[in-house]
């Protein structure tokens, strides 16, 4: 098994299906001559050809627009939007459009739209740059929204995405493209809606997904040292969520954390805490807790921006204010 | 400043009762908002409050009855008096402590020696919900047990902790020791609403009203076969054998009014609707709610609307005059196989008819042993409103109609 990055997950998995099935094609900005701003799809442009391969104009909107017409007429497009900060430019045709087409044609028209883009902040882009609003997508119903934290992850679960028949968002955490991991050679499939516990605890639960997996790792290593055992689960996936999971532990744990990038008002983590609350009430033994962006817009100072973000030290000194 | 008054509920209802005030005094009360539950005929209903304000004064206390109309609580601007807003709470505490009394007198002599308390008395206890629920599987009293988890909330450990203290009921004996087997005491459960309810108005009733009772043998042969002609008819609109029944007592009560009247003690209140309450029961209890105008439903009618009822009833959708409007009512328990039901009259009503199973009985047709299709029926009634040969009178023209069923369709 091979050592890759999760940029490198991501452009296989795609070059892969690209090969294998010609009705994908993708559209997006700065993908094809420059290779994509965050270098997934680079060397595309010269084995697939700008039919498949398409440079758009700055034109959020039209690309989502496009994309969904094709779709809807048989194709598999992907569109990539650069981060998740301009796709609102494009939030009408992924709203009013994407989402709902199934349902107002009575299933008689579907569109298999992957949207691709970036989300995080951490790097000084400052306040227009650095959101991760990939949970006001997860409000939407009508549409998959998964957000990989790993690149095993990354391209198992955009494979699955290119072969749903609906529109899929796909959040790939920019903090998260250099980081490596081991990757099987052949072509395998991570199912969409299914959480992952991806370390095995018993006093709490941390709930956490995209870049917060790596930070919930790091916060239950240093618990450990308390001896305070920390389950980690990796939602990967936001809708479908996989709510079964995460009860389960935290009827075992009797505690739960909810980690996010996101804002905490208002916040998907609020939602994942409130289920919790609904459907485990009788097993917790403290409040749900949440570990999430502080409420203001991403600042461009790094140390502030680093305090505004949250971390493995916040993890731990809330699990510890629980026990 | 305004007068919230008890609201009239359905065409019937002269007075409610009280059940619980939802507000204090003193309280600030939106407009819609649910202030006090009443319970009316049949049903309990929470009523609302037409107007924003604050509560007062509440005028009658919980438990009263009142006649509709009447002022039950007073609604103004200001906020209310707090002298006036403990003494309601102090009285609304007295129950639960009550309860608490019995519970611990029922507990046997030999407690553990008490433990000193960890909280002022009245502190509210603080403590996780596993804490919560462990003790009440385990009986372990929070009250006596400090919290070690943040902002001293009793969690789980001090639960499990104490439960390693406490003395541990007797295990039962193991099978086959020849030890005698010993009284366990009972212990109280709170009973729900609804049956609170049905143990105040079947007391009531059963008090109240002297019953009398008659029964008929109905032969249901031809019945059972005109039902399943009829719904081999028609798939969609099913008839039961109850809806039969049902419109065979429907079309009884419009010849022998005095079981679909009243008595009261100023005349016999005559009713213009015959309105046949059907007995369904519920996981908590039962209800009867009313089909309205019975005997003016073809049958194919009367099986539709009684399946919506049914329905309604299950999801708690009834409408007031559904609760209160009936003026008869038909209990049957028939599909659990027993052969006669002898039922407790509804308050507010004069009869009701008990309904068994139709099962193949042997019987004597011109002198020859038969098997046919038979049924019990059992009228109650209230001797008040008729005397015994009304009722013989009236079961006999419900038998005739089940027994030549075409009446029924005509």
């Amino acid at each position: 098994m091979a050592e890759i990055t999760f940029r490198e997950a991501l452009r296989s998995t795609l070059i892969d299906q690209f090969r294998k099935d010609e009705r994908y094609f993708m559209m997006g900005e700065d993908i094809g001559a420059y290779g994509g701003s965050y270098a997934v799809t680079r060397g595309m442009l010269e084995e697939f050809g700008d039919r498949r391969i398409m440079d758009t104009p700055i034109a959020e909107s039209v690309i989502m627009g496009a994309g969904i017409g094709a779709a809807m007429a048989g194709l598999r497009p992907i569109v990539e939007v650069m981060t998740i900060n301009f796709s609102l430019l494009a939030l009408d045709q992924v709203v009013n459009v994407a989402s709902c087409v199934r349902y107002m044609s009575g299933g008689q028209v579907q569109a298999p739209l992957l949207i691709r883009m970036a989300t995080g902040g951490g790097r000084q882009l400052a306040a227009t740059h650095s959101h991760s609003l990939e949970g006001w997508y997860a409000h939407l119903p009508g549409l998959k929204v998964v957000t990989p934290s790993n690149p095993y992850d990354a391209a198992g679960m955009l494979r699955a995405a290119m072969r749903e028949d609906d529109p899929v968002l796909f959040v790939e955490h920019a903090a998260l493209y250099p980081g490596k991991g081991e990757v099987p050679e052949e072509p395998y499939e991570v199912p969409l809606g299914k959480a992952n516990v991806v370390r095995e605890g018993k006093d709490v639960t941390v709930v956490c997904w995209s870049r917060g997996v790596g930070l919930g790792q790091e916060a239950a290593t240093q618990l450990e040292r308390d001896g305070i055992s920390a389950e980690i689960i990796d939602v990967r996936s936001m809708r479908p969520f996989d709510l079964d999971t995460i009860v389960t532990s935290v009827k075992k744990t009797g505690r739960a954390v909810v980690v996010e990038d996101d804002w905490r008002f208002g916040g998907f983590a609020g939602e994942v805490a409130a289920l919790i609350s609904e459907h485990a009430f009788d097993y917790l033994d403290a409040p749900v807790r949440r570990v999430a962006a502080e409420d203001v817009p991403a600042p461009y100072n790094r140390l502030l921006e680093q305090a505004s973000m949250p971390n493995e030290t916040k993890i731990v000194n809330t699990v510890k204010a629980m026990i | 400043m305004a007068e919230v008054l008890m609201p009239q509920m359905g065409a019937d209802m002269s007075e409610g009762v009280l059940l619980r005030w939802l507000v204090a005094p003193g309280d600030r009360v939106e407009r819609g908002q649910a202030i006090a539950e009443i319970e009316t005929d049949k049903a309990n209903i929470e009523i609302e409050a037409f107007e924003a304000g604050t509560l007062q004064r509440t005028l009658v206390a919980e438990g009263a009855t009142v006649p509709v109309g009447a002022p039950i609580a007073i609604l103004g601007e200001g906020g209310g008096a707090p002298a006036a807003s403990a003494a309601p709470a102090t009285a609304a505490a007295a129950p639960a402590s009550t309860v608490a009394a019995i519970v611990a007198a029922a507990t046997p002599a030999a407690a553990p020696a008490p433990v000193a308390p960890m909280r002022a008395v009245g502190e509210r206890v603080i403590a996780s919900p596993v804490a919560r629920r462990m003790a009440q599987d385990t009986g372990v009293d929070l009250s006596t047990l400090s919290g070690s988890g943040p902002g001293r909330r009793i969690v789980r450990r001090d639960v499990e902790a104490a439960k390693g203290r406490a003395p541990v009921a007797a295990a039962p004996a193991a099978a086959g020791n020849g030890a005698a087997p010993a009284a366990v005491a009972a212990h109280l459960e709170p009973l729900s609403r609804m049956r609170q309810t049905i143990a105040r108005r079947m007391g009531a009733s059963k008090r109240e009203m002297p019953h009398y009772y008659t029964t008929v043998d109905v032969d249901m042969t031809d019945a059972v076969a005109l039902r399943r002609q009829m719904n081999a008819l028609d798939e969609q609109s099913k008839v039961s054998v109850n809806d039969l029944i049902v419109r065979a007592a429907a079309l009884g009560l419009a010849l022998h009014p005095e079981f679909n009247n009243r008595y009261t003690e100023e005349g016999m209140s005559v009713r213009p609707q015959i309105n046949v309450c059907i007995a369904i029961a519920l996981e908590e209890g039962l209800i009867a709610p009313a089909l309205l105008d019975t005997n003016r439903l073809s049958l194919r009618d009367l099986g539709q609307r009684t399946r919506d009822l049914a329905e309604r009833a299950r999801s708690g959708k009834l409408t007031p005059e559904e609760y209160s409007a009936g003026t008869f009512t038909i209990s049957n328990l028939g599909m659990y196989g027993i052969d006669v039901l002898i039922p407790i009259i509804q308050p507010n009503q004069s009869a009701i008819l008990g309904v068994g199973a139709v099962k193949p009985r042997a019987v004597v047709r011109d002198g020859q042993i038969v098997a046919r299709d038979m049924m019990t029926l059992a009228l109650a009634a209230d001797h008040r409103a008729s005397d015994g040969a009304q009722g013989a009178q009236f079961l006999a023209v419900v038998r005739d109609m089940l027994e030549q069923p075409l009446r029924l369709v005509l």
